[in-house]
């Protein structure tokens, strides 16, 4: 399968990242650190994986954050966004 | 005392998406291979339309399988309803199409993400666009928006009118046909077009092909109307779709995209 067929939106994402960040991050506006782009997390792209998740930039195709969860843990790679804004 | 105000209100917002155990109180069949679940979940504190929910199942072995499923039914229902087409590979949607019963129970969290949500506040009009299963968010939709404007006034009514466009494969595959014929039939404000991409029933004067340019030329509202425009489907299907409509001059902020991932395919 293509990998492209597998691009979720920022959408499917929002389960997992209530665990570790606000209840609904779907509207939260993240900057991508690869282009500077300012985007609702809803409109990212989501590759989903079998321990979690990648969210990348839909202009520039970077990494904005990583999800993984094991069996004790979860990891949470915000590398990728230089500045997240999550509505009160 | 102010943190622990804002503690506190932290911990209220947390539990709204805290592990439920739902019960199945009605199974819907749609089509032959889609199933509608009727749950009641204490202490569910409403949707909006458009959002979903994720549902777990564990094994007795403690291996767990977590999916996400749209919300199909109005944020007026008490009830909220899923449906789910089977995956004949799939983990999760087998189970809930072929194996639980009315009674059993299901573990969900929900209502989950803001972003691809729509309501009658929001205005109009409305530009929905479905393929296959990517009906179930949009139909919430139309649901909410019927049922609101059920008691609102003519003036309301003129200000968000809706237009749906849903691709199947075939007539056999729609989802909600009934309900979506008798919906536009007591609505002069919503227009539904299907289009048929594999196979149409003999007499079938709609559209037979994959969603393009053109239909959306023929289908969607100007892009001067400024409307909100919902696309969900199969990924290849939807990334189509908002390009297409971009090219027509749609501004790509007003457009929300849910892509269900490769579900089955072309439609």
């Amino acid at each position: 399968m293509e990998a492209e067929e597998l691009r979720l939106d920022g959408n499917a994402a929002a389960g997992i990242l209530s665990e570790v960040l606000v209840p609904d991050v779907t509207t939260a506006r993240a900057r991508c650190a690869g282009c500077g782009a300012m985007r609702e997390m809803g409109a990212l792209l989501v590759y989903p994986h079998g321990m979690g998740i990648v969210i990348r930039c839909p202009s520039c195709d970077a990494v904005i954050l990583r999800i993984a969860r094991t069996r004790t843990q979860l990891l949470l790679d915000l590398s990728g966004a230089t500045l997240l804004v999550i509505p009160r | 005392m102010a943190t622990r105000g804002v503690s506190s209100g932290i911990a209220e917002t947390r539990e709204t998406i805290a592990w439920r155990l739902a019960t199945v109180v009605d199974i819907v069949t749609e089509t032959p291979r889609a199933r509608t679940l009727v749950l009641d979940v204490p202490g569910w504190l409403g949707h909006r339309a458009g959002q979903h929910v994720d549902v777990r199942l564990t094994a007795e072995d403690g291996y767990q399988a977590e999916r996400s499923y749209s919300i199909a039914s109005a944020p007026e229902d008490p009830r909220i309803a899923l449906t789910v087409q089977r995956l004949d590979d799939g983990e999760v949607s087998p189970y809930l199409t072929d194996v639980l019963r009315a009674g059993d129970r299901l573990e969900l969290r929900g209502p989950i993400g803001g972003y691809f949500v729509w309501t009658v506040g929001l205005g109009g009009p409305l530009l929905v666009v479905a393929g296959g299963s990517g009906i179930v968010p949009l139909m919430a939709m139309l649901r909410h928006r019927a049922i609101a404007l059920a008691t609102a006034n003519m003036q309301t009514r003129h200000v968000v009118p809706a237009r749906l466009l849903y691709s199947a494969r075939r007539w056999g595959d729609v989802f909600y046909r009934d309900e979506l014929a008798r919906l536009a039939e007591h609505d002069e404000t919503l227009e539904v077009t299907f289009t048929l991409t594999h196979e149409a029933p003999p007499g079938w004067t709609g559209f037979q092909r994959r969603i393009d340019r053109m239909m959306l030329a023929e289908v969607a509202w100007p892009p001067a109307e400024r409307p909100h425009v919902f696309v969900c489907g199969p990924t290849p299907m939807v990334e189509a779709a908002a390009a297409a409509l971009v090219e027509l001059g749609h501004d790509a902020a007003g457009l929300k995209t849910e892509r269900f991932g490769p579900t089955g395919g072309a439609t």
